[in-house]
């Protein structure tokens, strides 16, 4: 059973935040259900986005922490086309970057995101060493993270013979402004998987 | 045409081939590309999955780097950084108080004054002052226009073309040639940045794609981004395992189409460096029609 | 000098319970020039009137005021009672000292102090009051009536069977409106066409009404009782009187390939042609955008098949001009067109069409004789998918208001189809559906319960053609949200009922508002639904807002019993609060400078040019002039005039400065 009852001192609805943080609504939502008809991976989510939406408007905790706990979240793939549809004009790809974030902060992610977090991390690491993407560390240490050892074998080597993957990284030289970019925005601590 | 360039992590990486075939075409187009000094990467997905102010930060760099090399407008081929840096730069302009506060964080005054330029955009406007004459060898073959997710929308930001059936990239093929087929999957997502974590997602977005084309008999799908081409070139051996079927569909970037119209030969435009072979089927008679059709219509002079 | 009385009312506690009446009507007395004060429970009650009527008479009151409610309220009432008692009744004033007073604030002194402030303006004000009388004006009792669709058309017989003249001018070349081209109607299943076309009929034959059809309103000038309309006749190519409607004509026409407007497009016709079997006029029109002989000077086929040689190419427009008291504005809607939906296809997909396309394909009338066949090639849809809300409640796509009609319509097209095609599925993918009407829930109920059309709640994001089918993708929110993906043969959009193209220029044109969806606006939206801001012009119908066909009939009478009671006296009278030139003695004449930048402000076209002459015709200057008939009293130009040669009758500078002096 739903209920509003909010125990402890967990204050405020989610929606609040929402809005404070990113000037989204969740009220703006009629629940046409126009964003998870169109949505690329909504079959594959474990909540289409229209009841990601669903699960703010109340302000019941149990449903907002199930919004945060989903693997929606992570499979959302910024594609746009909710928001370049939804007649009330929500930004859902928004929504769906504060959910991950709080779902980051609150170290609450679905099993299966992890992978797809171990993906971004390795991604960021190498940005952050390097100023610049270098994909075969990129592929070497997400392989690491999530113990895909053997997955793309077949593609890599092939990628690699038609010179599409450098040996190399590319590093900028202001890189200390990488730095200070990462520090202020992640903070000190290593993003680390 | 001179303009700021942005090339991204792709482009020097698994994507050389778009950097190398727009670098072949720019001479003859009259383009010259300045790359922005010191640039780095947007962030993509991943920033954008985990740190919202990280994701809008290191395309402030950037933009930030651009200013101060005085460029007025930068091309962004890649439509991943494309879409972040426009997405930056609006979010900036909607609030003050995030700019300051990004400006802060990259050490450096950013203040808006850059334009941001896809490669649609700046190909459309070249080509609206016309090539004639430089066709040599017009792309006589049905194609499908793959736009993507990130070039159309969000509407309101990016402001270019139909949000649904763009057309910019279809116009441009053909004035090369080629005869864009009609199909329903231009702005469907292809997957995106799951090329490599979620590769089963991609498969089946991609198959979607690339049966359409097929079924609609297009022989190769036009691309304007590292990602698109990722997916459907790369991937396109795990999405005929999913869909239990060939499609032997090649992608190309528009730039290498339009390398080839232009005579340039392949070799520079590294069409080697894809995964399914650029060629296609010898046929005896509809080329020549269009052909015709594209020798009746004025360069520079779109119709409906 | 000034014999001034004031009457301060309780109104039971209202103005009592927070103000002091004693001290308010001590205060009063001391005024100078008030010579009578005094306070009741209920000014307004008999025995108030009476407390006012007999001051009047004993103290021999030059001024009267009332200290009470708002003169919104009950201002007519005393100004009445000064009237009975011979007192000109713009010599009564009301200070506001309830709404303005004592319900916006504590009891407390500072109150009273307010009530007393207020009471001693109007002083100031009635000090300077002048009789005043008001203004007669003639009523010319012929009705313009602004389209003939059946808001049109009801608004004109009712006003013809009141025994008034009715010009009724139409756009298209036949009257009908919208309401010709259904199939049968909500909630009823009645057919459009039958219970129609009598009515049609019976305006071509009233005594009462003169038809002008594809026509357009040119100009409107003058004032209530008194416009003066300038209607365009555009030349049709024929000579009505000789033209027998044979329709030989359009059978010889060769081109035969023209969309018909009144098919939606589902149909063709020629370039002259008659719209529909059952047009009101029954004579053809040419169409001169694509007729041959118009563009390319050969053909003429329909001039030698004509048996009565009724066709004259070389016809000309003619302007009519009318004087009429009244204009009742029906000139409806439009919907949508497909190609307004990016996500459905820009209009590029044949068999995606529009509730007033699928309207024509199911009625018996319609180019398919009421099958339902899909344009495409002409097959029998076996899967229909009809999209509610396409364009209405999306604020993304400009459009926030609710269409209204559309759950309804969209209810009956899926019962249509099924009844049509038995063994075909209807789809209806809805937000909530919004049957509110006498009859309208239970119609929807058949259509699920009986005639088992599938309702899915959720919108459709995107359809596109694949292999002749049509790919639905919509969600069903009542199953969490699940992505739906329909093959349909036939797509219907119900899309959203938008206020005509010309809409705005039609609006400034008859001197009306309209909203932010230019939709004509009404002066009250509750109180005073067929009238508008300006005088003698009242609306009805679809040219307002959303509306189905009881609503629109309803208004539609309701329009014309304004009209009628308008019509009811030979001369109307109105409140004298309107501009003036003030005059002077010669050699001046008037202080008017000529400048004539009033003449451009008014907002109603009063001001005019008079012309001072000396007693041998000599023209000595040119000044403005007030046409009392016209003026709203608004007093734009008052505010304007350089010269201050136009004062506000009832509220002079003189009187403004005195009430803000005596605060
Ligand atoms: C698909 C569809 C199905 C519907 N089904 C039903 C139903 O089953 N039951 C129901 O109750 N209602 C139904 N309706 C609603 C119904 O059509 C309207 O309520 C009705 O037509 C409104 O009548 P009207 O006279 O106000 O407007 P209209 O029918 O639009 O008539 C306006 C007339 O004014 C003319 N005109 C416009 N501008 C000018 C101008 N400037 N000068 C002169 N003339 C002008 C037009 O040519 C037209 O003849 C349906 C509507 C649609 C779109
Ligand atoms: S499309 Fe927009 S309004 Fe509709 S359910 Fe999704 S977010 Fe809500
Ligand atoms: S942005 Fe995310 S939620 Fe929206 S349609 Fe794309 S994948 Fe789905
Ligand atoms: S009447 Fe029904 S279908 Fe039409 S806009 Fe309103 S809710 Fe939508
Ligand atoms: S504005 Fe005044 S001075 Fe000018 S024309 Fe009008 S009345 Fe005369
Ligand atoms: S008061 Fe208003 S309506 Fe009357 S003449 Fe002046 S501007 Fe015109």
């Amino acid at each position: 059973m739903l209920s509003q009852a909010r125990p402890g001192s967990k204050g405020r609805p989610l929606a609040d935040r929402l809005r404070e943080f990113t000037g989204e609504s969740a009220a703006k939502c009629y629940q046409c259900g126009k964003c998870s008809a169109g949505c690329p991976l909504a079959a594959e989510m474990d909540f289409p986005p229209s009841q990601i939406l669903r699960m703010l408007q109340l302000g019941f905790p149990t449903l907002e922490a199930k919004a945060i706990a989903s693997l929606s979240i992570w499979l959302c793939l910024t594609c746009e086309t909710c928001l370049a549809r939804c007649p009330q004009e929500v930004d859902l790809p928004k929504i769906m970057e504060f959910l991950r974030e709080e779902s980051l902060r609150e170290k609450k992610f679905h099993p299966q995101a992890k992978e797809i977090i171990a993906f971004h991390r390795a991604f960021l690491d190498s940005v952050q060493a390097a100023g610049r993407l270098y994909e075969i560390g990129l592929i070497a240490d997400y392989k690491a993270r999530s113990r895909h050892l053997f997955q793309d074998v077949l593609v890599a080597p092939k990628l690699f013979w038609r010179g599409k993957l450098k040996l190399f990284p590319h590093l900028i030289k202001d890189r200390s402004n990488i730095s200070r970019i990462f520090s202020k925005t992640l903070g000190k601590k290593e993003p680390s998987g | 045409m001179k303009l700021g360039y942005f090339p991204g992590c792709s482009l020097q990486g698994s994507a050389g081939e778009f950097d190398e075939s727009l670098q072949a075409i720019a001479p003859a187009l009259g383009l010259e590309l300045i790359e922005i000094p010191d640039w780095s990467c947007c962030g993509a997905s991943a920033a954008h999955n985990l740190n919202r102010l990280l994701a809008l930060a290191l395309p402030a760099r950037t933009l930030a780097l651009a200013e101060r090399a005085g460029f007025r407008e930068v091309l962004v081929p890649c439509s991943a950084c494309y879409s972040r840096l426009i997405l930056t730069r609006h979010e900036l302009e909607q609030d003050e108080g995030l700019r300051r506060q990004v400006s802060e964080i990259i050490g450096m005054e950013y203040q808006g004054t850059v334009r941001v330029l896809n490669i649609l955009e700046v190909m459309g406007q070249i080509f609206q002052d016309g090539l004639k004459g430089k066709i040599t060898k017009p792309f006589e073959h049905p194609v499908a226009c793959y736009y993507g997710c990130l070039l159309v929308r969000p509407p309101k930001v990016v402001q270019f073309d139909r949000p649904e059936d763009p057309r910019t990239m279809d116009e441009l093929m053909k004035k090369i040639g080629a005869e864009p087929i009609d199909w329903a999957f231009k702005v469907e997502c292809c997957g995106a940045g799951f090329s490599i974590s979620r590769t089963d997602l991609v498969a089946k977005l991609s198959s979607k794609i690339l049966a359409d084309a097929q079924r609609r008999g297009a022989e190769a799908i036009i691309v304007a981004c590292p990602m698109c081409h990722a997916n459907l070139d790369m991937r396109q051996e795990k999405a005929e395992k999913w869909a239990g079927k060939k499609y032997s569909m090649p992608v190309l970037y528009l730039t290498q189409a339009i390398g080839l119209a232009l005579g340039l030969p392949e070799k520079k435009l590294a069409l080697h460096q894809h995964l399914v072979p650029v060629s296609f089927p010898v046929k005896a008679k509809p080329a020549a029609k269009a052909k015709a059709e594209t020798a009746s219509q004025p360069a520079g002079q779109s119709e409906e | 000098m000034s014999r001034i009385g004031v009457f301060l009312c309780h109104c039971g506690e209202n103005i009592a319970g927070t103000v002091d009446p004693g001290k308010v009507v001590e205060a009063a007395n001391r005024i100078p020039g008030v010579v009578h004060s005094i306070d009741y429970k209920y000014m307004c009650s008999d025995p108030g009137q009476s407390l006012i009527r007999e001051a009047i008479k004993e103290k021999g009151l030059t001024g009267v005021i009332v200290a009470a409610c708002s003169p919104r309220m009950h201002e007519p009432t005393f100004r009445r009672v000064c009237a009975e008692s011979g007192l000109n009744a713009f010599l009564c004033e009301m200070a506001n000292v309830r709404e303005h007073c004592s319900w916006v604030h504590e009891k407390s002194e500072l109150t009273t102090a307010k009530a007393i402030d207020l009471v001693r303006i109007m002083v100031e004000k009635a000090k300077r009051n002048r009789p005043l009388f008001p203004i007669k004006v003639p009523v010319t009792k012929t009705a313009l009536v602004l389209g003939g669709g059946i808001a049109g058309i009801q608004a004109s017989l009712d006003i013809a069977n009141a025994g008034h003249k009715v010009i009724l001018v139409e756009r298209d070349p036949s009257i009908g409106g919208h309401m010709a081209q259904l199939s049968e109607t909500f909630p009823t299943l009645d057919c459009s066409q039958c219970i129609l076309t009598p009515r049609m009929v019976e305006v071509a034959q009233h005594p009462n009404i003169t038809l002008h059809t594809y026509s357009e309103l040119e100009s409107v000038d003058g004032f209530i009782g008194n416009f003066k309309v300038k209607i365009r006749k555009k030349a049709r190519g024929i000579d009505e009187k000789l033209c027998t409607g044979c329709g030989v004509c359009a059978q010889k026409c060769p081109l035969k390939k023209i969309p018909s407007e009144f098919n939606a497009a589902m149909g063709m016709r020629t370039a002259i042609y008659t719209p529909f079997p059952q047009a009101v006029p029954n004579k053809p029109v040419i169409d001169k955008k694509r007729c041959t002989y118009y563009l390319k000077g050969k053909c003429k086929a329909c001039e030698k098949a004509c048996p009565a040689e009724a066709i004259r190419f070389d016809q000309p427009d003619e302007i009519i001009e009318v004087e009429t008291g009244a204009i009742v504005c029906t000139t409806g809607f439009e919907v949508l067109s497909t190609e307004f939906f990016p996500e459905y296809g820009y209009g590029k997909y044949k068999d995606v069409i529009n509730g007033l396309q699928f309207e024509r394909l199911a009625s018996a009338s319609g180019p398919t004789l009421g099958a339902i066949r899909r344009p495409s090639d002409g097959k029998e849809p076996e899967t229909v998918v009809f999209i509610a809300c396409a364009g209405s409640r999306d604020p993304a796509k400009g459009i926030e208001y609710c269409s209204k009609i559309c759950c309804m319509y969209t209810a009956k097209h899926a019962m249509l189809y099924k009844h049509k095609v038995h063994q075909g599925t209807p789809y209806v993918f809805y937000m909530d559906i919004r049957a509110g009407g006498k009859m309208y829930e239970e119609f929807v109920r058949r259509a699920i319960e009986e005639d088992g059309v599938k309702y899915i709640r959720g919108r459709v994001s995107r359809i596109y053609e694949q292999d002749g089918k049509l790919i639905v993708k919509g969600a069903d929110t009542l199953l969490g949200a699940q992505p739906v993906e329909i093959e349909a043969d036939l797509v219907v959009l119900a899309t959203a009922m938008v206020a005509n193209s010309g809409a705005e220029e039609l609006a400034k044109k008859i001197h009306v508002s309209y909203d932010s969806y230019h939709f004509l606006a009404e002066a009250h939206p509750k109180l005073r639904p067929v009238e508008t801001n300006t005088a003698g012009i009242f609306l009805a119908g679809a040219c307002q807002a959303p509306r189905d066909i009881p609503e629109t009939v309803a208004q539609a009478s309701g329009a014309a019993s304004k009209v009628a009671a308008l019509f009811s006296a030979d001369e109307l009278s109105r409140e004298p609060v309107i501009a003036v030139v003030h005059r002077t003695a010669p050699p001046i004449f008037s202080i008017c400078e000529g400048c004539f930048m009033c003449e451009q402000a008014c907002p109603f076209q009063a001001i005019e040019r008079e012309e001072i002459k000396t007693r041998d015709g000599k023209l000595i200057k040119v000044v403005a002039k007030v046409n009392p008939g016209v003026c709203q009293g608004c007093g734009t130009c008052v505010a304007l005039c350089r010269a201050k040669a136009l004062d506000l009758q009832g509220f002079s500078n003189e009187q403004v400065y005195a009430e803000v002096m005596a605060v």
